[in-house]
């Protein structure tokens, strides 16, 4: 998919090398229709072989009974090692009982700051818990190092998910079956987010941020919460004066130490039920997934690879912008595993958005979100009673 | 008296013989999955259902019932209406003015004219699109460059709710016109010249001559174009799609765009097929109010 589709066609040859009779076509869809242009295949029963898929994707294809779950080949050809991967990324691709993908590529969303503020304001290391993050952030508006301390984008979920798994709430309860949202962890977290715009911390609107890295050279923030690709755009984009001036660093936590949770990310690869090459397709797998294979892709894509092995043959673990990224691997977890999470997402980030305009109240959004997700989840109540009489 | 009759069925049967071909792929493609998605929308038929037809559940009109009580229909509702409301008469004087000065005797180059306005209409959408994205930027694009010689203040076009669609709006007229003009032109050109001719000599300024000659003369045109712009109209996506997909603060979230997001993103087709049933009605009502009035209007 994307750019992945160019640099693995690099790698492929070497693979045909090294298993004579297997040819692969790779085929290369636009990120942006690759969803619809794989259920359409699905529903037309042209779906590829192998296929790489957004983690956060496997719970849909593995309800359309698309996917082929992959322990027995684990199992028969010991050549992929789950504990050299980061245990959270891994998850992501458990489903139920079995496992339906092998990591390829990781990503997550960690801090991109300023350090050259941060060590003026006396933090030589960032902060480790989100109330003393708070502190620093109050500080940087006050003394007007920049307009504001940190972009929460009111378009996304992401940063006010991470905030709320971190302060404990599982956003689901009961098997993923209900809205948990007005659970005290939840609340905790939607108050303290909402602090950050309330003292104002961080914009309320996103129009007057037209180009995130202008805006960060310009003093307009400090601090971001982003991912991997963003290390690529931030080297190219910012001048030369700002690059001294800037790195990365894992999430704050709520409790004493960090790192703080952050969401799993990232791409695996995927063998589809209908294959009738189910064994070649392995091989091909297992390939993508060889320490120095992955290393090489690093090269060619600069994709984080998912193979921890790998980090140390790619020299990732020198480079302290990388290094926060490994830290923060370790702590992943993956968004509720249902199909429906991705309207769920939306959802939040809609009352979330209510909220912080004034609309409704912290108590009347958990209780709106915790009616509307109960309706959408209506499906799956129904599809499990079927199952279990 | 025998033969007569058997002639007549004969007759039919020819009719309908030379007729089957056509019917059966409107049957076949047409019907056939309106009526499919009619049953649809009284089902709960979603991504658990693709891959298991057993997993979808008749649910009789709960689909529409949740829609009237989703705030984001209402919004994309009165999207729709306003892009309607503005953008319909906008098209209609645009491409009327256009076809009137086009028809000119007067004008000189005036297939050069023809062929300019009809361009827009024949370019893909999304290469317009990324056109007046550039035209719209906020910083480098023409309309602020041209606004800011005057010294009117820069907007964000495509990232500000309120001028979000406005901006749809100039480009969807920008782009659609041209159709229109062509056949407001086919129509000017079918009024006889002499009734030109007669209020010419009864002393007919050239306001009274449009008034009273032209505008009555392009009275079925009008009704015509009236009704398969505002069902175009009605029908608003594409813009959105390759423009804003539908902010900012959904803002420029129409129906169908609603209807695509529902279907084609979160894959539940039911809900969403129920949605076009809904949109179906709107369109029919809207029409035949504006039968009605033009047929009022006529008598």
């Amino acid at each position: 998919m994307g750019v992945e589709a160019r640099y693995v066609q690099e790698i492929v040859p070497r693979f045909e090398r090294e298993n004579p009779g297997i040819k692969v076509r790779v085929q290369s869809i636009p990120w942006l229709s690759a969803h619809e242009k794989l259920l359409t295949a699905f529903a037309g029963n042209s779906t590829p072989d192998l296929c790489q898929l957004g983690n956060t994707w496997i719970p849909e294809f593995t309800a359309l009974e698309a996917l082929e779950p992959l322990d027995a080949y684990i199992e028969k050809y010991a050549e992929i090692d789950s504990s050299q991967y980061f245990g959270g990324i891994w998850q992501t691709n458990i489903i139920g009982q079995n496992l339906y993908g092998i990591p390829w590529y990781v990503d997550t969303r960690l801090l991109f700051y300023r350090s050259d503020i941060f060590v003026e304001l006396g933090y030589s290391t960032p902060p480790e818990t989100w109330p003393e993050f708070l502190e620093l952030s109050r500080k940087i508006v006050a003394q007007r190092k920049t307009e504001y301390a940190i972009l929460l984008p009111l378009n996304g979920w992401h940063e006010f998910v991470i905030m709320a798994l971190e302060s404990g709430s599982r956003l689901l309860r009961e098997d993923d079956c209900y809205g948990d949202f007005e659970n005290p962890a939840f609340v905790r977290a939607f108050e303290f987010y909402l602090r950050f715009y309330e003292e104002g911390l961080c914009p309320k609107g996103m129009t007057e941020v037209s180009n995130i890295y202008q805006s960060f050279a310009d003093n307009y923030f400090a601090i971001y919460i982003t991912g991997p690709w963003n290390l690529g755009e931030y080297r190219d984009r910012l001048p030369q004066s700002m690059q001294d001036r800037w790195t990365t660093a894992p999430m704050p936590a709520f409790g004493e130490a960090g790192p703080g949770l952050s969401t799993a990310g990232g791409s695996s690869v995927v063998m589809f039920r209908n294959s009738p090459h189910k064994e070649a397709v392995w091989r091909l797998m297992a390939f993508l997934a060889r320490a120095d294979v992955q290393a090489e892709f690093y090269r060619l894509s600069g994709d984080l690879p998912a193979n921890t092995v790998a980090w140390n043959l790619a020299g990732l673990r020198e480079n302290p912008r990388t290094e926060a990224f490994y830290r923060q691997l370790q702590k992943v977890v993956p968004t509720p595993k249902i199909p429906e999470w991705e309207q769920i997402a939306n959802k939040i980030q809609q009352y979330v958005e209510s909220v912080v305009f004034g609309e409704l109240t912290v108590a009347e959004a958990g209780r709106a979100l915790n009616r509307d997700v109960d309706n959408l989840l209506d499906k799956r109540r129904w599809l499990r009673s079927r199952k279990e009489p | 008296m025998k033969s007569l009759v058997a002639e007549e069925k004969y007759r039919w049967s020819t009719a309908y013989l030379f007729l089957a071909p056509a019917m059966a792929a409107i049957f076949v493609f047409f019907f056939l999955p309106v009526l499919a998605a009619l049953l649809m929308s009284f089902t709960d038929f979603d991504i658990y259902s693709i891959g298991n037809t057993s997993n979808a559940r008749f649910v009789g009109l709960a689909n529409y019932r949740n829609l009237l009580q989703n705030p984001l229909f209402w919004k994309a509702l009165r999207n729709t209406g306003y892009f309607v409301l503005v953008g319909v008469p906008l098209s209609i004087f645009a491409s009327m003015f256009a076809a009137l000065g086009v028809n000119s005797k007067r004008l000189h180059f005036r297939s050069l004219f023809r062929l300019s306005y009809f361009l827009p209409v024949v370019t893909t959408l999304v290469a317009v699109a990324v056109i007046w994205r550039y035209i719209y930027h906020p910083r480098f694009g023409l309309i602020n460059y041209l606004m800011g010689i005057f010294g009117i203040q820069p907007v964000d076009w495509l990232g500000n709710p309120h001028w979000a669609m406005p901006a749809l709006i100039i480009m969807a007229v920008w782009k659609g016109f041209g159709y229109n003009m062509i056949i407001f032109i086919a129509g000017l050109q079918n009024i006889p010249e002499t009734l030109y001719e007669a209020a010419h000599l009864d002393g007919a300024n050239r306001w009274q001559e449009f008034r009273y000659v032209t505008l009555p003369m392009l009275a079925q045109t009008t009704g015509f174009i009236t009704i398969t712009t505002l069902i175009g109209y009605c029908q608003f996506f594409a813009e959105p799609y390759v423009m804003t997909q539908g902010g900012p603060l959904n803002s420029t979230l129409s129906i169908v765009l609603l209807m695509y997001q529902e279907g084609f993103r979160y894959w539940r087709m039911g809900y969403s097929a129920a949605l076009a049933f809904i949109l179906f009605g709107i369109i029919l009502i809207v029409t035949l109010i504006q039968l009605r009035l033009q047929r009022h209007h006529e008598l």
